[in-house]
């Protein structure tokens, strides 16, 4: 094995990607080549940093020097400088204030607030070498469980972790495995949910591009845990860089026998195949995400019976999101007294925010549970943009509740979100500022909700349509009064009788924004007057528009 | 990527994929997506072909082909651009993208570029949000757009 004196971190990601880490990278390497340090000197594609909005970023160990939105022009310098004279190239470091300009990674706010389990290879290791992930420590947990534990005393590890299921839900994950475990069958599924949809989530799809086998050893204990044989991947036909290293990823695990037959010497088999969906934010919902994978229109099932004990092609199934499974190995190596040794007791262990909109660090989190969203925004997220005022923080994803500055003082778990009317959902965190006007949002999130309803049930197929009608008139000027106890009373209807989580959160974001932005509500209704000027209809001054009657 | 939108469809592509997929547990939907990926979209034809390989009725099959929002039953244009305008890319400006697009295009949403080019779609979200507003053109995204920029990356496939 060879030994590098220095290795250059490339982030790969695809929000990295995106900004030409790519070229970066080949300019690196021809410029190694040039100076004549190739041989000493180690080029490493790595998933998701976390920094998107600073991309591309690129890291120097031994020393950990972090530095920010390289181009392929600013490589040769980088190298003379750092790499040949050992100096810092000072103008691309990363910086938070001007006089703070050496930074190396751990002294930069962004990752100092975050508790790394998740995310723990994410931008360290190179996800296409198992070799990599073994050496931090990968397949370690899954030879444990095999070797050393029974099955039974995996799932009551996992049940006194307290992790629960980072999909949304948080259904406890150690409770859904015993049901597993517990219901009779020769054949049973594990199935990872890929299928991340929820609008401003995307860490799923990082985790997998970073990190990919420690999805697939949380997938293997599981099948362990429960007797299952045989688990599938459902996951997003637009996520094409995650399927490749997933695939990639899966063949490697075969190859070193972490999957197949007789893994570690030991009677288990379990092996895992790649499904690809074809566009349909409902199939999210695991139901309907079994019912796409059975080949047929991806509409949700009637529960009971739960997956436990009828999922995938009807036999006895394990359904967990991404994230979950990825918490699985720490957990089954460090125990979980150390897993609740994080967050809170109601939500122990870590959770991973995407932060999107007017915020500063625009890009993939993961901290402990139970943070405030103030620290989340303000800390880590480095405040709003241009020095604006914050307007209003959706957790969750569209999906989820909108919350005020009032309100930025709430810890983030589970329990705590929920009685705020939110959600920790999925994530996603979006910020405002208060350049935006809330009746604006709010109508989008209705039309992404018309668009996905699937037409099953009806309370969500005309529901959706009629929230998004009426949102759209009063964007436009042309709502009354009474449109609004009819937003309340389509609410009650769809929160009770919507088939599936879809159309029973559909009108979450609309009635918080109701509740916490009335005055907002009340100027495009009664005045027909858009107080930020975003609404189109409504852009002409107040005075004019305010003399008619809306329709 | 190979794509006929004249002529015949070759059927015998379509059974050598049903073929491949026979026996396979919940077939349909790979089925179709290979199909799609060999003939362009999924004209009726291969429909019929692909319900009777695997044994499924014809409804079922179209079901799901019209269910899906990456599955076609109609020709579509060389490039598929995929706008998306959820709430994240819509607070950093989405909406003068697609304006742009759409003027850009001279087409609506649905629609392809009478030169077979462009076909525009909304999409809900790309997953891609840390660099909203994004577009996604055939397999490539794009990120941190602005009408300008927008129109730059189409003229990349002109």
């Amino acid at each position: 094995m060879r030994f590098y004196r220095a290795h250059v971190l490339v982030c790969a990601g695809t929000n990295c990607s995106l900004k030409g880490s790519q070229a970066v990278r080949q300019r690196l390497l021809n410029e190694l080549e040039e100076v004549g340090l190739a041989d000493e000197v180690k080029v490493v594609e790595t998933g998701c940093f976390g920094l998107c909005e600073q991309g591309p970023t690129v890291v120097v160990y031994p020393e950990g020097v972090l530095y920010c939105r390289v181009t392929p022009d600013d490589v040769p310098e980088l190298v003379r400088e750092h790499l040949l004279k050992g100096r810092r190239l000072e103008r691309l470091l990363y910086r938070e204030e001007a006089e703070k300009a050496v930074q190396t990674v751990p002294q930069v706010d962004f990752f100092r607030g975050q508790q790394r389990i998740v995310l723990r290879n994410c931008g360290v290791i190179d996800p296409e070498s198992i070799e990599e992930y073994i050496a931090h420590g990968g397949y370690e947990a899954l030879g444990k469980a095999l070797t050393e534990m029974k099955p039974a005393e995996v799932v009551a590890e996992l049940k006194a972790s307290g992790l629960r299921g980072r999909g949304g839900a948080g259904f406890p994950t150690g409770l859904k495995w015993e049901f597993a475990a517990k219901t009779e069958g020769d054949v049973k599924y594990i199935v990872c949910n890929a299928d991340e949809g929820e609008p401003g989530t995307f860490k799923d799809r990082l985790i997998l591009e970073g990190d990919p086998h420690a999805v697939l050893e949380g997938m293997a204990i599981a099948g362990y845990a429960v007797g299952a044989r045989k688990g599938y991947i459902y996951i997003r036909g637009e996520y094409a860089l995650s399927i490749e290293r997933l695939e990639e990823a899966i063949k490697q695990a075969r190859k070193m026998n972490f999957l197949g037959d007789g893994i570690f010497g030991t009677g288990f088999a379990f092996d895992v195949e790649v499904r690809v969906g074809a566009g349909a934010y409902v199939c999210g919902e695991e139901t309907a995400l079994f019912e796409s994978l059975e080949g047929r229109r991806g509409e949700p099932r009637l529960k009971p019976p739960y997956p436990t004990e009828r999922g995938l092609f009807g036999k006895p199934t394990v359904i967990n999101n991404v994230e979950t499974l990825a918490n699985v190995a720490p957990i089954i190596l460090n125990g979980a007294k150390w897993y609740r040794g994080f967050g809170t007791e109601g939500s122990p262990g870590t959770k991973v925010f995407t932060l999107t909109g007017d915020i500063v660090n625009e890009g993939l989190i993961e901290v402990p549970m139970g943070i405030t969203l103030r620290e989340v925004v303000f800390g880590i997220g480095g405040g709003i943009p241009g020095g604006r005022a914050f307007k209003m923080a959706q957790t969750g994803g569209t999906s989820g509740g909108c919350l005020p500055a009032e309100l930025l003082d709430v810890p983030m778990d589970y329990d705590e979100l929920a009685k705020a009317g939110s959600a920790l959902g999925s994530g996603a965190l979006l910020i405002m500022d208060d350049t935006h006007c809330i009746v604006d949002i709010a109508r989008v999130f209705a039309r992404f909700f018309e668009h996905e309803s699937c037409g099953k049930c009806v309370p969500c197929r005309e529901g959706t349509m009629r929230i998004h009608d009426i949102m759209t008139r009063i964007a436009t000027g042309r709502a009354g009064e009474k449109d609004l106890d009819n937003l309340e009373a389509l609410a009650r209807t769809m929160t009770t009788a919507c088939l599936c989580p879809l159309g029973q959160a559909a009108p979450v974001p609309i009635m918080t924004t109701l509740k916490y932005f009335r005055e907002e509500y009340d100027a495009h209704i009664k005045e027909k007057r858009c107080p930020t000027g975003t609404c189109r209809a409504l852009a002409a001054p107040a005075a004019t528009l305010a003399a008619g009657k809306g329709a | 990527m190979a794509r006929e939108h004249e002529g015949a469809v070759d059927l015998g592509r379509v059974d050598e994929i049903v073929a491949r997929h026979k026996g396979r547990e919940g077939a349909l939907l790979p089925v179709l997506r290979e199909v799609q990926d060999a003939v362009g979209y999924l004209p009726q034809e291969a429909l019929e072909r692909v319900a009777l390989g695997l044994g499924l009725s014809l409804s079922q099959v179209y079901g799901v082909a019209t269910f899906y929002s990456l599955l076609y039953t109609k020709p579509k244009g060389k490039y598929t651009v995929r706008v998306c305008e959820s709430a994240p890319c819509h607070v950093q400006g989405a909406q003068e993208v697609v304006d742009t697009l759409v003027r850009e295009l001279g087409i609506s949403f649905g629609e392809t570029t009478p030169d077979g080019l462009f076909t525009l779609e909304k999409v809900s979200c790309l997953g891609v949000c840390g660099v909203a507003p994004a577009v996604m053109i055939g397999d490539r995204v794009y990120g941190n757009l602005t009408p300008e920029t927008v129109v730059a990356v189409l003229q990349e496939y002109r």
